[in-house]
């Protein structure tokens, strides 16, 4: 993937598909739909589904870049008390003992479209956007945690303590439950997710973020070409997360 | 005739009393003084001090009365539906209202937590939110 003609083939497809989506069918009918960051005040449709592809054969076990990342971005701090503090994600090592087949992988909020944690909350705080991300509001949360016991993934958790060290943008405090929120505050800006973006930098790139729905999207077309796995599939909540080699 | 002793005396006094007189005065008038500076710490007033002066997102009596009308309307708006324009958003408010000193819109001075202590009305938004402006989150770019 060299860049050395100026334009990448990334740039180009992305002026043509802009040229493209230019032409007008009617007012207000587009022949292609841009693909770019949505404005700043409109909301979310269900056109898009957000989701993530994680390769576990590049996972590197003992590597925690995306557990950092996370709690920097969302200002949760070092896990230092595993059982209480907030894991928004988590690494997890793997072995089959009859082989010694080992593998690791991040785990965290699945982001399902029919998530039990939406189920069971007596508050409706618990909620799916139209998007597919999977949030607590936390102006309704009572802190019942009734989600953290529905949730198969063990991907949310229970602030205990007060907080004064949040980032402006992730607001969250003592006496709610709190999960991954897929980063939603760079998603809805057209960023990536902020372990996607460290296991980026840190070359392994075992994570990848994009539109389940949009055919033409990178993780789309990665997940028609390999065969990729829904934890606990079973329990058919169709997961926005999806593992590679496991 | 008891109406004009008293005249008489009071005439007669009059050299010696002007002194007293001149100083009760005095006292009195500096006494009046004193209760007038005490004025604002009898009845608190809130600190509304705008540090950046020049036009709100809307005129000074809405955003009096209905604030928290705004301020919860954009919220349900950007947590259920992920718009998140400016106007009305908290960080917003933030960004424009923190105090120079500290930094925040809380604390004694600050613009939130005077009115509201005014007021008497608890504020539990900084149970969650950050009260001081910046330390924005880097937003990366999506292949």
């Amino acid at each position: 993937m060299s860049d050395n003609n100026g334009l990448s083939r990334r740039g180009f497809l992305a002026t043509s598909a802009a040229a493209l989506a230019g032409l007008t069918l009617a007012p207000g009918i587009r022949l292609v739909e841009i693909a770019a960051a949505k404005p700043d005040a409109e909301g979310v449709t269900s056109k898009v589904r957000w989701g993530m592809l994680i390769d576990t054969t590049r996972c590197q076990s003992g590597c925690t870049d995306c557990v950092s990342a996370c709690g920097k971005e969302n200002g949760l701090g070092e896990v230092t008390r595993p059982r209480t503090d907030a894991q928004w994600i988590r690494k997890i090592d793997l072995k089959d003992l009859k082989t010694g087949h080992a593998l690791s992988l991040p785990m965290m909020c699945q982001h399902c479209a029919n998530p039990p944690c939406v189920d069971v909350c007596p508050t409706g705080a618990s909620f799916k956007r139209a998007d597919g991300i999977v949030l607590v509001d936390r102006h309704t949360c009572i802190g019942c945690r009734y989600c953290m016991m529905a949730c198969p993934y063990k991907a949310r958790s229970f602030v205990h303590e007060p907080h004064t060290d949040q980032n402006p943008e992730v607001p969250r405090g003592q006496g709610c439950v709190e999960g991954c929120t897929l980063c939603v505050h760079r998603v809805d800006r057209g960023g990536t997710p902020a372990c996607v973006e460290a296991c980026a930098s840190a070359g392994h790139n075992a994570m990848m973020f994009g539109d389940l729905n949009n055919p033409e999207s990178e993780i789309s077309k990665r997940i028609s070409a390999v065969k990729t796995t829904q934890v606990r599939a079973d329990l058919k909540l169709d997961l926005g997360v999806r593992y590679e080699g496991i | 005739m008891v109406a004009r002793m008293i005249v008489g005396a009071a005439s007669a006094a009059h050299g010696r009393l002007k002194p007293a007189l001149r100083l009760l005065a005095a006292v009195a008038l500096a006494g009046l003084a004193s209760f007038a500076a005490a004025e604002p710490g009898r009845t608190p007033k809130p600190l509304i001090a705008i540090e950046k002066p020049g036009q709100c997102v809307e005129p000074t009596d809405v955003m009096r009365r209905d604030h928290m009308k705004l301020l919860q309307h954009q919220r349900d708006k950007t947590m259920r539906e992920g718009i998140r324009s400016k106007p009305h958003s908290l960080n917003e408010c933030i960004a424009c209202h923190a105090s120079r000193k500290t930094g925040s819109v809380i604390g004694a001075e600050g613009f939130c937590q005077s009115c509201h202590d005014y007021a008497a009305v608890k504020l539990d938004c900084w149970d969650c939110h950050q009260p001081k402006p910046g330390q924005k989150a880097a937003t990366g770019v999506r292949p």
